[in-house]
């Protein structure tokens, strides 16, 4: 399919919008993405003329409800390359994913002595969890040092890796800086030590192909939110024979197969892992927004963002008083600055009054600021519905920011 | 000059600027005239500690009035406590207590009010407040 963007940004209502005036230019993608119609209409028609409870009905409408559920978790499975949908959980999203692992195979997995290991560039939703479990157990959690560009540091990544390692659990991309890590290499080392890795693909699944298979990764987990689906939603990919070997995460109905007051004996995968009713119309629009992605591509939206963030970097570097963090190479269309003199709260609120949209703080990424010595980023992360001339007025809009503030 | 007479003020400066860059020009000239803090309370005690900005306060009880300090790490930030200070300085504790800082919608700066800006300015109304409270209780206690 020809990538033609004037075409695409008609998919997307919200982007017609004006603010305080002016056109909305949304460069806040890392946080969420904008829905396109077929999402939103899909989710409309599941509540106008599907709506039913799942998996437990034997009536038309559960039937048509469960039926249109199961068809997205297959649609999802086979973007992931996932070998069976035992293996693909739904979740609230890439925070409820990790703390499903940090519970259940913690129970499992995770005894007094124990090694967890993350990185330094970790988003909090990646670091807190284990910390938690580490505390519980009498477990330690070590964290993998990072470089000064960005780059996870491979040495010391390799020497932390011991017998009493037990689980690594790492960002596929990191989500202030956008620095794709070498995570086959890295889940390679992981292994040859025998330890299972889970990966945070939050920032890198609605940008790149992810294929857990190739990756083997042990846990893959990510947000539809972030992929151009609705929020509450996410996944957790786990390899059946851990997921086999984990107690469930919440228990309730739905997770069941049979019950009494003495014992309880728990259903198959997937769904020991889904207490309670799903997100169900979440769910299908889940599965609509990845039928829009592979209906574009995913290596064209790929190439595109490639050619936003050069656009990017190189307008933005242009401007005095501007520093990029995070220089190492290759990224995912994120770039996050920090602009001499300048707070990113002025900076961003400034923006915002230019009917710009990004991200301003610590990004939920408090260790690695303060591994960089900086108390927030100015963030600008883009999707495939950006373009270059809304790069320019960001440029533009930066440098009257300056103006004022200096 | 009362507390509504400084608002009222307050109010007819904003209505004079045509567009957005006018009023933050004007707040950001605020924030740099802003005296700040004396640095002997640039501490974690009068930190108000917000996700994006940082704000800190004291404050004084001087015959019956509230002496406030505040400062800000951001310059929008800091214009807009040095507009907060206008207001809530040299007030006694009641008049503090019963007011609820709307004037601020009337200038355009409500968004920077809002508890999920995480810029500190509305944990530090909040604060003004509980001095506010405080100093008034210790007042009645003294003459009871």
């Amino acid at each position: 399919m020809d990538f033609d963007i004037d075409n695409i940004r008609k998919d997307f209502p919200i982007l017609q919008l004006k603010i305080r005036g002016k056109s909305l230019v949304y460069f806040d993608n890392a946080a969420t993405s904008q829905k396109p119609t077929a999402v939103i209409e899909r989710m409309a028609k599941y509540n106008r003329s599907e709506n039913s409870n799942v998996h437990r009905g034997v009536h038309w409408l559960s039937q048509l409800a469960t039926d249109a559920m199961e068809n997205a978790r297959e649609t999802i499975r086979e973007h992931l390359n996932a070998q069976s949908i035992e293996e693909v959980i739904f979740t609230k999203g890439t925070t409820e994913s990790i703390n499903l692992v940090a519970s259940s195979f913690g129970k499992a997995f995770i005894t007094a002595g124990d090694e967890i290991v993350i990185s330094e560039m970790e988003h909090h939703a990646n670091i807190i969890p284990w910390q938690i479990l580490c505390q519980e157990k009498g477990a330690s959690l070590k964290v993998s040092k990072i470089n000064p560009d960005g780059s996870l540091n491979i040495d010391h990544y390799k020497s932390l890796l011991n017998s009493r390692t037990k689980l690594v659990a790492l960002a596929h991309v990191s989500n202030v800086m956008g620095i794709i890590n070498p995570i086959k290499e890295l889940i390679h080392l992981a292994h040859q030590k025998q330890i299972p890795v889970l990966i945070d693909g939050a920032q890198a699944i609605p940008h790149t192909n992810v294929d857990v298979q190739e990756l083997d990764c042990d846990f893959y987990a990510f947000s539809a939110h972030k992929m151009y689906g609705p929020t509450g939603v996410g996944i957790l990919y786990g390899k059946k024979k851990f997921l086999e070997a984990m107690p469930p995460y919440q228990t309730g109905g739905e997770m069941i197969d049979q019950v009494s007051f003495e014992k309880t004996t728990f259903a198959d995968l997937p769904f020991k892992f889904e207490a309670g009713t799903p997100m169900i119309a979440s769910i299908i629009g889940f599965g609509e927004a990845i039928k829009y992605i592979n209906n574009i591509g995913i290596a064209t939206i790929e190439a595109y963002e490639h050619q936003l963030l050069d656009y990017g970097t190189k307008k933005l570097s242009e401007i005095n008083g501007l520093t990029i963090i995070g220089t190492h190479k290759p990224k995912a269309a994120v770039i996050s600055f920090i602009l001499d003199g300048i707070h990113h709260y002025d900076a961003g609120s400034l923006l915002d009054q230019m009917g710009i949209a990004v991200r301003t703080g610590n990004h939920c990424a408090q260790p690695l600021m303060k591994y960089m010595h900086i108390n927030g980023t100015i963030r600008a992360s883009f999707a495939f519905y950006n373009t270059k001339q809304e790069i320019d007025l960001l440029a533009e809009a930066i440098v009257k920011a300056q103006t004022m503030l200096l | 000059m009362t507390i509504q007479e400084t608002k009222e003020n307050i109010i007819e400066e904003f209505e004079l600027f045509d567009d957005w860059m006018d009023r933050y020009n004007y707040i950001i000239e605020m924030g740099k005239e802003c005296e700040g803090i004396e640095e002997k309370y640039k501490t974690k005690q009068y930190l108000i500690s917000g996700c994006q900005s940082q704000v800190w306060l004291s404050a004084e009880y001087k015959e019956g009035k509230i002496i406030f300090q505040a400062d800000s790490d951001a310059i929008i930030t800091k214009g807009i406590v040095q507009l907060l200070m206008r207001v809530v300085n040299n007030r006694t504790p009641q008049e503090i207590i019963n007011e609820d800082f709307s004037f601020l919608d009337n200038i355009g700066l409500k968004e920077h009010l809002s508890p999920t800006r995480a810029n500190g300015l509305s944990s530090m109304i909040r604060q003004i407040k509980l001095y506010a409270l405080v100093f008034k209780t210790k007042e009645e206690q003294k003459q009871a």
